[in-house]
């Protein structure tokens, strides 16, 4: 689904990503772990070309995204992106969030967008929360609405920067929830966290980025069980 | 009127002035109104140019914003009004180059308006826009100039205003405007004090209205 080969990402001279190779398979969900600073959502970035990389390339379903000849648009537009800072747009109300993409992308009627937003919030608990506009939202509320906007585009992939570093504690679990459903439901999805009791429950294989490199990966069980690489045990040690 | 007039002669003047100043008044507004509207749509592209990825593009854009920032715009009337039609041998009336030089003149301080208001929006925004999936074109249409527009609003209220007093130095070619009025008067009846002092009044009349409205604005759009 997701093949990345030999990735380097620098801005200016920093290297920030020095040679990641990875290989995600459809239907799996894999939670990314490391320090801040690690590279983790640059490599998340990458991804959807929201960073330009450096040198390797990272094909989705075959095709090399990092080629000058990509299509950007189409590519992203296959690729959803929840954020950690949500970056609802203030200015739209939640179902003007959400079908915007489908209406202008997609050429979806308005009707059809707003059906399809209509069942997406219902989908993430929000079904009476389609005439707010963000600043009237908690921020699960508005992390959900993201995803369902996110969605709205039927994603192939699904990519979550910290999806839940912003919020406040009791709304953590709501917004991990939607995202349970989702990887049970079958969507693959990549995701950077901090959330160790997520990663355990639902992760299939867990991705441990230090210092720019995959320092150690495997599934949950392995990596928080019986940590293999040194870095691994101190980074767990700190946040277990 | 007459036995008021009697009791405080200085009203005669003050009175007298009032039909040629509300002539000066309408090509003041003309050129204000037109000049601001094309000056807003120069601004908006040049703005936009300032921020472009195309060098060629910012370029252009950012030459045009400072030789216009840079030269008083007297010169710039003087410019348009004289030397380019002498330069193109073309034939331009005073009051459409009034129009063109507000235009050009406030469109460089707008582009800065608008580049400062496109770039204070958060780039997670940008990045919203990407990650959905729309054009570059897109995201700045529907989701960045939208927000951005709003925060625009009082810097522009504020252009508007100082374009509005720009306009006196049209004066300088002759152009029958409020000073330009004012000043005939004056030459006439050899007052001095009243023609001028109902000058200064007129302009109150439309920047104190201009500020509140636009105060008004402020707050119900909240910026």
């Amino acid at each position: 689904m997701i093949k990345i080969q030999g990735l380097h990402k620098s801005f200016g001279s920093l290297e920030v990503l020095k040679g990641i190779d990875y290989e995600v398979k459809p239907q799996e969900v894999i939670c990314i772990i490391g320090a801040s600073g690690s590279g983790k959502s640059t490599f998340l970035r990458c991804i959807n070309l929201l960073e330009k990389v450096t040198a390797g390339a990272v094909y989705i379903e075959g095709t090399d995204i990092t080629a000058p000849t990509s299509d950007i648009n189409k590519i992203r537009a296959d690729v959803g992106m929840v954020f950690q800072q949500f970056n609802l747009f203030p200015h739209m109300n939640v179902l003007d969030n959400i079908t915007i993409a489908p209406r202008k992308i997609r050429q979806m009627t308005s009707q059809a967008a707003e059906q399809l937003a209509y069942e997406l919030l219902e989908k993430v608990g929000l079904s009476d929360k389609a005439k707010a506009y963000p600043e009237q939202l908690s921020g699960g509320q508005m992390q959900r609405v993201a995803i369902a906007r996110a969605l709205a585009m039927k994603p192939k992939i699904m990519l979550f920067d910290e999806p839940t570093s912003a919020l406040d504690p009791e709304m953590v679990k709501e917004v991990l929830d939607v995202m349970k459903q989702l990887a049970f439901e079958g969507m693959t999805m990549v995701v950077v966290t901090h959330e160790m009791g997520f990663a355990r429950e639902v992760a299939d294989r867990v991705i441990f980025i230090d210092n720019g490199v995959i320092a150690e990966e495997g599934s949950p069980e392995q990596i928080f069980s019986k940590p293999k690489n040194e870095r691994t045990k101190a980074f767990l040690g700190k946040v277990l | 009127m007459d036995a008021l007039v009697e009791k405080l002669p200085f009203l005669y003047h003050m009175i007298k002035v009032i039909p040629y100043l509300l002539e000066g008044m309408k090509y003041t507004l003309i050129i204000t109104f037109l000049g601001v509207a094309i000056g807003f749509v120069i601004g908006a592209f040049a703005g936009l140019g300032r921020i472009s990825n195309s060098k060629i593009i910012y370029a252009i854009s950012t030459v045009y914003v400072e030789i216009i920032r840079g030269t008083p715009i007297l010169v710039q009337i003087l410019f348009i009004y004289f030397a380019l039609p002498d330069l193109l041998d073309l034939n331009l009336d005073k009051i459409t180059a009034s129009v063109i030089a507000i235009a050009i003149n406030a469109g460089a301080y707008i582009a800065e308006i608008v580049r400062g208001g496109v770039e204070s929006i958060d780039k997670g925004q940008f990045e919203a826009g990407d990650s959905i999936g729309l054009t570059k074109n897109q995201t700045m249409w529907h989701i960045i100039w939208p927000q951005a527009f709003r925060r625009m609003i009082p810097p522009l209220g504020n252009q508007f205003i100082i374009s509005l007093k720009d306009t006196s130095l049209f004066s300088a070619i002759a152009v029958v405007e409020l000073v330009y009025q004012g000043k005939a008067y004056t030459a006439a009846s050899a007052s001095y004090f009243e023609p001028y002092f109902m000058v200064g009044l007129f302009y109150l009349a439309i920047t104190i209205p201009s500020s509140i409205i636009l105060r008004r604005l402020e707050k119900r759009l909240d910026v």
